[in-house]
């Protein structure tokens, strides 16, 4: 195996590649990257096992051959390397030590042989559609921050997507909850999604997609069966395997008869939740929402600290119903808030009680939170 | 250096008999009339009870605890001649010392006797935590204005009133901290009293390092394997060196070896656990049989966590082999709760890899750590069948209440035929 590549180009595929490898290295050549040239195509490929992604790479390929390198290592020089760079790999086969050559620098690197490389299958993937980059990282922006960290409900630990309908509109559904708050998101029914099983993305899954959704413009073409999702983006194909487990039935803890609406400016509100929990440095302590007719205070208090407090009255702030006060960890507060850019509909039942958030111009999106005592 | 007769309290000075009232029991430390934490342990408490209730018994061996498969829960002085020791199953202790006298436990009197000790020492300082049914530390410093004594003399007095008026013994251990009064409590027992000043880190030098409250089997082999077998050797490492070998408590543990505790005496009894367990009349191998001890176990706790306004943040799993190697597993659980269910199902994951076909004397269950009993089974998103199991328990607890703990039984409490195991 040889070829030539500009270093800009590889190293843009190193680091796609050098996110998904195993880092815990307890499997030594889940590490490595397998670089493989057939045809004169050099595709650069990585897996952890639950993670598989493939990647062609520009290159200028004068001999077949594959080789399986450490990613973070390869990844690391070749960052180093100066900008405008050419790099040529050279693996002459078998035991032999991969050589890298840019300018003046030379490497070698032990490698591994190919055929312990593991390679994740995909199987058949019956269900396939796609959907523009912008719409896959408006479904994952606003739900990631609620997927759940806690390993014994490992089925929290991913976004639920599903076909279903809401206002009889078919849509595709991402939903996220860690039993504190609940994203709900859905777009429009992609064709060829219709028939699609209700999946739930692991989270390291999810954080990848995101990040090569950032340099991705074009469509995104999605596979999948009831066990592995598949992401084709551009010169990258990201496979992965789908939780197995049982999403709840998170419609029954929508609540549906708030009544009690406050409206507010998102900026408005999040910087004013900011202040006041400032004087906290313990995160779970909740910020409290007092509500009068067109008057929201927001307060906080810490046992060593003090407290703090912001009025925001009519003028930013529309509250009819009457008197109410609630609590909410900040951080869920603002996690919310985030995705939200003009003006947030608060919708309370009571204290105690679920709320629900949305955007007042995007119903897209829809928030649950707990509150918090206070 | 400062003496103190145990019997007439008076300064025997450098006698070796009391010159007041001729008795022998004279206590001696440089620092006697300064040291104020106190650690007070009632001897063989339950036995002792017994004992002064049935005086008859008084020379004989007395064991208290439940049945041929229960284990000894106090054992008297003279039955520890024998080798008894509290916590040794029955039967063997039996074996030891087949004459011994079983009485069957009667913790409401031990309650009730204890409450009367407290309340004495109550009187000596507002500063009391209690430990146990039997144990309390004490902080008794600045009360020497008040006594007119200082500590020292406070605790003999205190000593002798508990026997003459309550007609158990107790061992007080007198130090400047927590942990080296514990120690010294349990050097001259029965009926003892002594103590530890700045001699702390010289007297534990040679010792084992398992004398060390905290430092069990499986920490004492640990260090074995690194060398450590006497506390003078975890004393010499250095800060580095213990954080490096031992981690995170590395730290705290050289300067406890070292006689150092910082602890202070919150009055506030701290409960750290809530459980229930049970020995088996005969030993249980199959699952379904297990599950039915544990369901019953899980209400048990359930309820005691509900009375007592606390809640389990996690669950721990105690399983006692036929042979006696006991097994605990522990999980965390997400959200705090008081719901047997929730305890039932978590402890049931972790008997699902401990059930193997292995035959098992004793299962039990318990809470940790706790949690605030405002803190239980918050409502949760992720969890739509919540509300439903909180209303049902909310209703079984009711009809309990008011018709006895009989009136509603669950399913999974009953045996079946089938499921025998």
């Amino acid at each position: 195996m040889k070829f030539k590549a500009d270093r800009a180009i590889l190293l843009r595929a190193l680091a796609h590649v050098q996110s998904v490898v195993e880092k815990r290295n307890t499997i030594p050549i889940l590490a490595n990257v397998m670089i493989a040239v057939r045809d004169g195509r050099l595709t650069f490929t990585a897996t952890d096992m639950e993670i598989a992604i493939v990647e062609d790479v520009a290159a200028t390929a004068t001999r077949n051959g594959a080789c399986t390198a450490p990613a973070a290592t390869l990844y690391d020089i070749v960052r180093k390397l100066p900008d405008n760079a050419e790099v040529e790999l050279d693996h002459p086969g078998g035991d032999a030590q991969l050589a890298l050559r840019a300018g003046r620098y030379a490497t070698s690197l032990v490698v591994l042989p190919t055929e312990d490389f593991p390679s994740m299958t995909a199987g058949t993937l019956p269900h396939k559609f796609s959907l523009p980059a912008h719409t896959l990282r408006a479904l994952i922006d606003r739900t990631k921050f609620a997927i759940s960290t806690e390993e014994t409900r490992y089925y929290l630990n991913g976004i639920y997507m599903h076909a279903t309908e809401s206002d009889g509109q078919k849509v595709l559904r991402a939903v996220a909850t860690d039993g504190h708050r609940l994203a709900r998101v859905e777009e429009p029914l992609p064709a060829g999604a219709g028939a699609m099983p209700g999946v739930i993305m692991p989270r390291k899954t999810i954080n990848e997609v995101r990040k090569l959704l950032d340099e991705v413009s074009e469509d995104v073409e999605i596979a999948l069966s009831d066990t592995r999702i598949q992401f084709k983006a551009g010169t990258i194909t990201l496979t992965s395997k789908l939780i197995d487990g049982t999403f709840p039935e998170y419609e029954r803890v929508i609540p549906h008869d708030n009544d009690k609406v406050l409206r507010v400016g998102s900026k408005d509100f999040a910087d004013a939740v900011a202040r006041v929990s400032a004087i906290s440095s313990e995160r779970s302590k909740p910020v409290k929402l007092s509500l009068a007719r067109d008057l929201l205070v927001l307060s906080a208090s810490s046992p060593e600290q003090g407290t703090a407090t912001e009025e925001l009255d009519g003028e930013r702030v529309s509250y009819e119903a009457g008197p109410l006060e609630i609590g909410f960890q900040a951080r869920y507060l603002n996690d919310i808030t985030d995705q939200i850019s003009e003006k947030v509909e608060f919708r309370f039942k009571d204290g105690s009680m679920p709320t629900v958030v949305q955007d007042v111009s995007d119903t897209s999106a829809l928030y649950v939170l707990m509150p918090m005592r206070v | 250096m400062a003496a103190l007769c145990r019997d007439c309290f008076g300064d025997p000075g450098e006698a070796r008999v009391c010159p007041v009232c001729g008795g022998g029991r004279i206590v001696r430390h440089g620092e006697l009339n300064s040291l104020t934490m106190a650690h007070v342990d009632c001897d063989a408490f339950y036995a002792s009870v017994e004992k002064r209730d049935r005086p008859e018994l008084a020379a004989r061996p007395v064991l208290v605890g439940g049945g041929t498969r229960g284990v000894v829960a106090a054992s008297c002085y003279v039955a520890r001649m024998y080798g008894v020791r509290s916590a040794m199953p029955m039967f063997k202790a039996l074996q030891a010392c087949p004459d011994a006298v079983v009485i069957k436990p009667d913790f409401q009197k031990y309650a009730a006797v204890a409450r009367v000790i407290r309340g004495m020492m109550e009187a000596l300082t507002p500063l009391v935590q209690p430990l146990s049914i039997d144990e309390a530390v004490l902080d008794l410093r600045g009360t020497e204005a008040v006594h007119g004594a200082p500590a020292a003399t406070v605790l003999a007095r205190f000593a002798r009133r508990v026997e003459t008026e309550v007609g158990v013994t107790v061992s007080v251990g007198l130090a400047a901290n927590r942990l080296m009064a514990k120690i010294a409590a349990g050097r001259d027992k029965p009926r003892g009293f002594c103590v530890i000043g700045a001699e702390a880190a010289s007297l534990l030098a040679p010792e084992p390092v398992r004398l060390l409250p905290g430092i069990g089997p499986a920490l004492a082999k640990k260090l074995e394997a690194m060398g450590i077998t006497r506390l003078g050797q975890l004393q010499a490492l250095d800060a580095r060196t213990a954080r490096a070998k031992l981690g995170e408590d590395g730290l705290s543990l050289v300067a406890r070896a070292r006689g150092e505790d910082a602890r202070s005496v919150s009055i506030e009894r701290e409960t750290k656990s809530v459980s229930a367990e049970t020995t088996f009349e005969a030993d249980i191998s199959g699952t379904a049989a297990l599950e039915r001890h544990l369901w019953r176990l899980s209400e048990k706790v359930a309820g005691r966590l509900k009375a007592a306004d606390l809640a389990a943040g996690g669950v721990v799993l105690k399983l006692k082999t036929a042979s006696f190697v006991s097994r605990t597993r522990a999980h965390r659980l997400a959200n705090p709760t008081q719901l047997p269910d929730v305890l039932f199902e978590a402890a049931r994951g972790l008997l699902a890899r401990e059930a193997d076909g292995t035959a098992f004397r004793l299962i039990g269950i318990g809470a940790s750590p706790l949690a605030e009993g405002s803190a239980a089974d918050p409502p949760d998103l992720a969890d739509p069948a919540g509300p439903k199991r909180l209303a049902a328990q909310a209703a079984i607890d009711a009809l309990r209440g008011k018709f006895g703990a009989a009136a509603v039984v669950r399913g999974r409490g009953f045996s079946s035929p089938k499921a025998k195991g």
